[in-house]
């Protein structure tokens, strides 16, 4: 079985086909990049996938289940988790607060316990803060654990956002441009982090214009042009496609 | 741990030093008043300050309240404490129902919606005479607790006390619970809060709730310890001195809205030296506060202590 599948995915903005009839397939564990010029949807496709926007038109499969204009909040507690290309951080806590919100569904959450100053919550919230803290570790933000996120750096925050996803024990995690604004020994964690992610079981979609940290890492590309699947196979496969060095017109894949 | 008990003992060490400090039952008058109106702008303020949603007819809460604890005792003769109670338990539903087709809505249209919200109390309330009195008002029966007659501002002083110290810590346990911050989450990204897990719409609608009833609670406060209401409770101008006490005050901060309280209820009072300059004077403290202290009072001064301590 898929974790997760897009049937003929489609949506327009104002008579503009953003994305239109995609369909693929990631394994249940391992990474699946979706590559493609500026504009060419990945984003879009992204917001369908994860119930931000609703699809206008075809299916979303997570694994197996329809899930298709289901809201994100209920995709999130099926296992589904994304990150952001324009960050979406909350600004006004701190770095571990913003993990400790992603571990939101592995809270208990019942709102007349948290009326009292009870010595209960008291214990869950440390635990909680624990758990967020060494997410945190994972992706190398320890040490700023307890700055507030607004004085964090662009890197930091995109890192940031990885934890907080992963804090929620996803089984299926959409990264949309990890690497942007991360440096070469940055960037080089990141890959690390997401090959160890994906040995560990987890389905990961990546979108990234790094083209060397896509090739090192996916088992799969899947390649969009103007809203459109225009390629779709293994790294080396889809490295060669004609299609996909005119898409690219001057940039090397 | 601190979070939440730091702020109610703050609170608490005022109230007992103002009550030995002064010895005028015209100055434990305004106090008492001062936390009533506390009390219902901590509650909107877990609304505004932390889920970052706007309501602009919040004093129809204070009404629904209010009105309740008038009129109930007046017409089928129950006690006015279990009156308020239905007046709370009425302000909580009325937001539980309209909470979740209004809190759709988003900035403007959200503070035109609840403006519409709470102008709709005070028409009610005005437009139903045989209930409410009309525009005139009605008489209060006055609270008996167990054959004592509460009376004299001492008891008014304690009890209103006491009412807004138990809103503010559940204010507080509420603010450093998984629910405070899943109301900030919502405050600072609605987006990233609904791939967290959080149904934003549950909580915009359960920080509307929480906060009708502390409106309601202060409503029915009101009523009792002014002994008479009238639609002015529920009134627009009301609606705006709430959330202008915790925009004033500071958004977020437990204490912020009091001292918000604070300065829009007793400052009227203390300066009645300028009479017909009062509210000129106020006027211009709201926009000098706002100018230098942006986050609020409370905020503001704490980022510069902050700062300061660090230095
Ligand atoms: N909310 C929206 N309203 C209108 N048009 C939109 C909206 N979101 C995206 N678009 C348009 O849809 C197309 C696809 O945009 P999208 O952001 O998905 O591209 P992308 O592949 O992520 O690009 P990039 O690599 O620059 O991030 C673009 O033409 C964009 O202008
Ligand atoms: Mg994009």
């Amino acid at each position: 079985m898929s974790a997760l599948a897009a049937e003929g995915v489609g949506i327009d903005f104002g008579g503009v086909r953003a994305v239109d009839n995609v369909s693929f397939t990631t394994a249940e564990h391992g990474v699946t990049a979706i590559i493609g010029p500026n504009g060419a949807g990945k984003t879009t496709l992204f917001n369908m996938l994860s119930g931000v926007y609703r699809p206008g038109r075809g299916r979303v499969r997570l694994f197996g289940e329809d899930v298709t204009g289901e809201p994100p909040h209920r995709l999130a507690a099926r296992g589904l988790s994304r990150t952001f290309q324009n960050l979406q951080i909350f600004f006004q806590m701190t770095a571990l607060e913003n993990v400790m919100v992603g571990n939101h569904l592995g809270e208990r959450h019942n709102v007349w316990r948290h009326l009292l100053p009870l010595p209960g919550v008291f214990a869950e919230e440390k635990a909680a803060r624990q758990a967020a803290r060494k997410e945190l570790q994972h992706v190398g933000l320890a040490d700023v654990a307890d700055r507030p996120a607004s004085s964090l750096a662009y890197g930091m925050l995109k890192r940031l956002e990885i934890a907080r996803a992963l804090v929620a024990k996803p089984r299926v995690l959409l990264l949309d441009e990890p690497a942007a604004g991360c440096n070469a020994t940055e960037t080089e964690a990141l890959s690390a982090l997401i090959r160890r992610l994906a040995g560990e079981g987890l389905a990961i979609v990546l979108v990234e214009h790094d083209m060397a940290m896509v090739m090192s890492l996916s088992d799969r590309v899947v390649v969009l042009d103007q809203g459109r699947v225009i390629a779709d196979g293994a790294p080396e496969a889809v490295r060669a496609d004609p299609a996909v060095r005119a898409a690219y017109l001057g940039v090397e894949v | 741990m601190v979070a939440r008990f730091a702020t109610p003992l703050v609170l608490l060490v005022l109230i007992v030093g103002v009550f030995f400090a002064v010895d005028s039952s015209f100055i434990l008058r305004v106090a008492a008043l001062v936390f009533i109106y506390g009390l219902a702008a901590i509650g909107l303020n877990i609304l505004v300050g932390d889920c970052g949603q706007v309501s602009l007819g919040h004093a129809g809460f204070l009404g629904i309240g209010a009105y309740a604890t008038a009129v109930l005792p007046a017409q089928t003769g129950l006690h006015p404490l279990l009156a308020m109670v239905v007046g709370v338990v009425a302000a909580g539903l009325l937001a539980l129902l309209v909470g979740r087709p209004v809190l759709r809505l988003r900035g403007h249209a959200l503070a035109v919606a609840t403006l519409g919200l709470g102008i709709l109390v005070a028409m009610v309330i005005t437009n139903e005479a045989w209930l409410t009195g009309g525009p005139d008002g009605m008489r209060v029966e006055r609270l008996t607790l167990f054959g004592w007659r509460v009376r004299g501002a001492d008891n008014w002083y304690w009890i209103t006390a006491g009412v807004l110290l138990l809103g503010a810590l559940v204010a507080c346990s509420i603010k450093a619970s998984p629910t405070g911050r899943a109301l900030r989450a919502v405050h600072d990204s609605e987006v990233a809060a609904m791939v967290a897990g959080i149904d934003v719409a549950r909580y915009k609608t359960l920080a509307f709730v929480i906060s009708a009833v502390y409106a309601g609670v202060a409503g029915g406060l009101l009523a009792l310890y002014d002994g008479f209401v009238t639609p002015d409770v529920a009134g627009f101008l009301n609606s705006i001195e709430l959330i202008t006490m915790v925009v004033l005050g500071g958004m977020g901060s437990v204490l912020g809205a009091v001292v918000g309280a604070t300065i829009l209820t007793a400052l009227p009072q203390l300066l009645t030296a300028f009479s017909e300059y009062e509210h000129m004077v106020l006027g211009l403290i709201m926009m000098v506060v706002m100018i230098v202290l942006r986050a609020g009072i409370v905020p503001s001064l704490l980022a510069l202590v902050g700062r300061g301590g660090r230095a």
